[in-house]
């Protein structure tokens, strides 16, 4: 590893900065509440009871450490480096939400607060948090677009049966951004009891480094994995991006070991050439949206689009700051791949290694199709697989033609 | 910084014995012809001042009025030149009546702060009120908008605290804007004699004027806050009454002026009796 001088794992600074990215940009009735939760957030970190709290559950509630298994046979087919699943998709609820949602119940418990909210796209934040919430008695309320209550029956059933109250975003489009503003709105009118669990490392400072750390996880398992197994780092790490947090965790512990390529997957939807997509780094532009400034997918006026992507996961039109900064410094290439190649992916791994994946990891998934050939036979690639795909069985049923 | 117009508007009203009226309304809503005739209108109807908001795909501090008047703004083909030529053309028959723009800072941000507020002043806008750069973030925007001359009015909330109040208050200009309740536009004040304390606490930091606004939809409302205040600020009621003069097809009506008109007309003469119980 190299010194501190010269790390690029020290951000963000002291006003919440990734080079021009991250920051605070919010309503002054919030400010005094997040300048508040980086108190708290600083304190539990030097905290030594509040990391073991994590710990146990961790192992014993999500059932972490996740396994890091070698996909032979996906190896074999596509004759390339050696690929790797890093596997946190078999965590309590199916995703690596889960450990990001541990981490901040247990902040809004030592905060002292009654009242947790949440914003979900796909559902899977939802679910996580209404299952950390279900753990510590805490009432919950998900703020999700109308339109994904709707596209996502089975995770708003899952999140009723855990006692979550669902509030349906009527505003906008009623996708994830939509749901955000709500959720902003509900944290401004209820300032004193409220909790406001973000899913992805984004928003306002210090949520993308908050979040980041309790995913980092998922990358600090697979140092200690991949030394065991390899005896050495790999040579590229893969991961999909839609705000960010499965993709942040597993880079941010190798940011500094150079020879480690690292490739964040967008979602290019039905291409780039319109606005049916959600690739914000790769075809938006930077902006201040949500308390962070990033890359944002918007039209000339300044104006937030709504994006696509076959994935409800990877469907909102911004990215966590700290991949802005990644992309601006040239440490991780983003890559778009299309909603086509995702579901020719999934339904690749679901034959070859009997696993069936997230569309989200699809993704991520595609691009590994395509990158393994290109790499030598004793290389090693790790992709993290960061959801399963029962979620997504039916609308995947549904494009491809089967009665459903 | 030399004497601006807010400056001097308040000080009038603070002469007349009576708080400022400022008056929020967003840019091209429902259509830029009418959004026009509004702006226009609202001097002689009573209005002191007058916000106009910026129209944002994502308002994420608005209620449900004014998020449904962004929309219908952006809806329409509302775009950032628009609202400055509504500036513009407002200027050609009033130089009096102070402009605020309000809204949010991505707009802004994509144009370049210090060129906006150029072409800005140039218009005939007096300064700003954006909902999402705190004092931490002055750099931005409101040190380039006070180097050109104009205001940047920040909000002050009932969780800015005594501690916190002073870094708020340092670069602000022209008035300060409390917003009274902990919550977004539209929503309704619980107690308007813990807004007077308010208001009083904030006086204890700074000799600007004090407005208070978010949650005041009446003229009896309006005369018990401006007892204490300098100015009231008034939006979603407004923004409603525009609603509710479209037609079936949400299209304006000739009602459309005249019922923003006679709203402001009624808080004015709520500001007015403020001081004289």
């Amino acid at each position: 590893m190299n010194d501190m001088a010269n790390s690029i794992r020290t951000g963000p600074d002291d006003r919440g900065h990734f080079g021009i990215f991250g920051g605070r940009y919010v309503a002054e009735t919030l400010m005094p509440l997040i300048l508040d939760l980086e108190r708290h957030y600083k304190e539990a970190k030097d905290d030594p009871e509040f990391h073991a709290e994590i710990e146990s559950l961790n192992k014993h509630y999500t059932g972490r450490p996740s396994p890091l298994y070698f996909a032979e046979r996906l190896t074999e087919e596509l004759g390339g480096a050696k690929i790797y699943f890093k596997r946190d998709e078999l965590n309590h609820t199916g995703s690596h939400k889960i450990n990001n949602c541990l981490g901040q119940i247990l902040l809004a418990k030592r905060m002292g607060k009654t009242r947790i909210i949440a914003e979900t796209g796909a559902g899977q934040h939802g679910v996580a948090t209404a299952t950390v919430c279900a753990r510590f008695g805490l009432p919950c309320v998900v703020y999700m677009g109308a339109t994904d209550v709707e596209r996502q029956k089975p995770n708003v059933f899952r999140m009723k049966l855990l006692g979550a109250e669902i509030v349906p975003v009527t505003a906008g489009a009623g996708t994830l951004k939509d749901a955000m503003n709500e959720a902003l709105r509900d944290w401004v009118t209820n300032v004193d009891d409220t909790y406001y669990l973000i899913g992805t490392a984004a928003g306002p400072h210090p949520y993308p480094e908050m979040v980041r750390d309790f995913q980092s996880v998922i990358g600090t398992e697979l140092r200690e994995q991949m030394m065991e197994a390899e005896g050495r780092l790999p040579d590229a790490l893969v991961a999909a991006v839609g705000g960010g947090s499965n993709a942040i965790g597993l880079f941010h512990p190798f940011l500094d070991d150079k020879d480690v390529k690292i490739y964040g997957v967008e979602a290019g939807g039905r291409g780039l050439e319109g606005e049916e997509h959600c690739a914000s780094l790769t075809a938006g532009k930077p902006g201040v949206l949500h308390g962070n400034r990033t890359y944002l997918l918007q039209d000339d006026d300044g104006q937030i689009l709504e994006g696509h992507s076959i994935s409800a996961g990877l469907d909102y039109p911004g990215i966590g700051p700290e991949h802005s900064w990644l992309k601006e410094i040239g440490r991780v290439e983003y890559v778009p791949v299309m909603d086509t190649e995702a579901l020719d992916a999934f339904q690749m791994l679901t034959r070859v290694e009997g696993i069936i994946p997230a569309l989200e990891p699809a993704h991520a998934l595609a691009h590994v199709v395509k990158l393994a050939p290109q790499m030598d036979k004793d290389q090693i690639l790790v992709m993290n697989l960061c959801g399963r795909g029962d979620k997504d069985v039916f609308a995947v049923g549904q494009m491809l033609g089967f009665d459903m | 910084m030399s004497e601006t117009r807010i400056d001097r508007r308040f000080k009038a009203c603070a002469q007349a014995g009576r708080p400022a009226l400022v008056t929020f309304v967003t840019a091209g809503d429902p259509d830029l012809q009418t959004s026009q005739a509004i702006l226009n209108a609202l001097p002689a109807a009573g209005a002191d001042v007058i916000e106009l908001g910026m129209p944002f795909s994502d308002p994420m501090a608005e209620g449900i009025p004014i998020q449904l008047g962004n929309q219908r703004a952006l809806a329409g083909g509302h775009t950032m030149d628009k609202t400055l030529d509504m500036v513009r053309k407002f200027r050609e028959q009033d130089q009096e009546t102070p402009i605020l723009l309000m809204g949010y800072y991505n707009p802004i941000y994509v144009r370049e702060p210090k060129k906006f507020v150029e072409v800005a002043r140039e218009a005939g806008v007096d300064g700003f009120i954006i909902v999402d750069i705190p004092a931490e973030a002055d750099d931005e925007l409101c040190i380039p908008a006070l180097e050109a001359g104009l205001n940047f009015i920040r909000l002050a909330t009932p969780t800015t605290d005594d501690k916190r109040l002073p870094a708020v208050l340092a670069n602000t200009s022209g008035f300060v804007y409390y917003v009274s309740v902990t919550g977004i536009t539209g929503a309704n004040i619980k107690d308007t004699g813990r807004v007077a304390d308010a208001v009083n606490r904030i006086k204890n930091h700074t000799d600007l004027p004090v407005a208070v606004g978010f949650g005041v939809k009446t003229a009896d409302q309006a005369a018990t806050i401006g007892k204490d205040a300098d100015g009231v600020v008034v939006g979603s009621v407004l923004v409603n009454a525009i609603r509710e003069s479209l037609d079936d097809d949400g299209k304006a009506t000739d009602r459309t002026v005249k019922a923003v008109t006679d709203v402001v007309a009624d808080l004015a003469s709520g500001c007015a009796r403020a001081r004289s119980a």
